[in-house]
């Protein structure tokens, strides 16, 4: 049994990611045991590479593997429009829309009185000096379209009114998305936001 | 076991990789908890937003489990609260104080049916925060921390009253009060349920419940803090006026 306790500590590990259980873990691991040098060896060099640079930026909040993140570093991005989001998965979805060519925002959570979740314990003040010292002309409150998301969206516009051009992002209909399908409230956000044809 | 109600969604946790656990507030067994299976899942995460209407089903092997929901809904409030900062501060305000007062798995059938109003009128402004001090009188009533506004706790008085004691939750005429006057809190009209109902009459009655909630309520769940919503709720009224 002693001979696997090293295989089992791995399975152990990789059961607690996301998506995997202890089963599907042990597929995995199987799978990269026997694909030692294709996958095995790098993917342990790339860990303990990550492990060592992967940092939060400074500036924004997104993970990267130094200080100061590409998007915050990039004079290209500095169009004076900062996007307010909620998490870095988040940043990261927006980035792969390829839409948005300005600088993040990442909050890291939202505003909640049920947890106990308060502006301090976000990266709001930061937002704000970032706000006052960038040049920034319009911020976009590109949060989640809940009770959470929305009461963090207004505070933060409370905060920064009269400061700087304040746009959240449209609620209504997704791209493929059928209306017999769709919930009343986001039915009800869509008409209220209609537009011209 | 198993029962079926309506309820309102006042939170909901994310359990696990794929569950939730929420919290709703039923008609017939109150405050109750319980897990909602795939309650992550893009097609019933949405649903899960506080304030929603909700026809869930509960099943336990034994009634002191936490049980699980099998959740429907019936209406959601979202659109009307992101509607504008006052209606977001009020449902969040209504379903904070509610997971904070009221006791787990005991019915309060009357608070059910005027919290279901009061949400029900979410996005009407001009209405909607005198509707909500009618409901926070009502809850304090149903805690038990009723006020008593007919009658002068000290002449015996049912005219010109104008304060309230903040001990014993009776009204107060103005020669009832005598010197003790500047300790009373204010009795506005619109407490009483009578006149125009101003903003300003509003917030001054809103200092007047916070003083119970606060003092009188929150001290019965061991001196707990009210919650913010509710101070945010009331900035964001009182920023109006």
């Amino acid at each position: 049994m002693s001979s696997t306790r090293d295989i089992d500590n791995l399975i152990e590990l990789m059961a607690k990611l996301p998506g995997l259980g202890p089963r599907s873990a042990r597929r995995a691991v199987l799978h990269l045991i026997r694909k030692r040098a294709l996958l095995l060896t790098p993917l342990a060099d790339q860990i303990s590479v990550v492990a060592e640079t992967a940092r939060e930026c400074l500036n924004c909040g997104n993970v990267g593997t130094a200080d100061i993140c590409d998007i915050c570093e990039s004079e290209k991005r500095a169009t004076g429009e900062l996007c307010v989001v909620e998490d870095v998965a988040d940043l990261w979805a927006m980035e792969r829309a390829g839409v948005f060519k300005g600088r993040y925002h990442v909050l890291g959570g939202t505003l909640s009185a049920l947890d106990g979740v308060g502006p301090d314990d976000l990266r709001i003040p930061r937002l704000r000096d970032r706000v006052a010292s960038e040049g920034i002309t319009e911020v976009i409150l590109a949060l989640n379209a809940t009770v959470d998301g929305q009461t963090t969206a207004h505070y933060i516009a409370e905060q920064l009114d009269g400061q700087v051009r304040l746009t959240s992002l449209a609620q209504g209909v997704p791209i493929g998305g059928e209306l017999d399908y769709l919930d009343d409230g986001t039915i009800t956000a869509a008409l209220r936001a209609r537009k011209e044809l | 076991m198993d029962w079926r109600d309506h309820g309102i969604l006042l939170s909901s946790r994310r359990h696990g990789e794929t569950a939730a656990i929420i919290e709703v507030f039923t008609e017939g067994h109150g405050r109750h908890a319980g897990v909602v299976r795939g309650g992550t899942s893009r097609k019933i995460a949405p649903i899960l937003q506080p304030g929603a209407q909700l026809d869930v089903l509960w099943r336990a092997r034994l009634e002191e489990h936490i049980g699980s929901f099998q959740v429907e809904p019936l209406r959601s409030r979202a659109a009307a609260a992101f509607s504008g900062r006052l209606a977001l501060a009020g449902l969040n305000t209504v379903v904070a104080l509610l997971s904070f007062c009221l006791p787990e798995r005991e019915p309060h059938p009357t608070i059910y049916r005027q919290t279901e109003q009061l949400l029900d009128l979410l996005g009407q402004d001009e209405v909607w925060p005198l509707a909500y001090l009618r409901w926070e009188l009502a809850l304090l009533d149903e805690l038990g921390f009723g006020l008593d506004l007919s009658v002068c706790a000290v002449t015996g008085a049912r005219e010109r009253l104008i304060y309230v004691s903040p001990k014993s939750g009776r009204a107060v005429t103005a020669a009832g009060a005598g010197d003790w006057a500047d300790r009373m809190l204010p009795l506005p009209p619109c407490l009483r349920g009578e006149g125009p109902a101003p903003d300003n009459e509003i917030a001054q009655a809103f200092a007047t419940t916070g003083h119970f909630l606060e003092n009188h309520l929150a001290r019965g769940l061991g001196h707990k803090p009210l919650p913010e919503a509710r101070a945010r709720f009331i900035e964001t009224f009182t920023r109006r006026i």
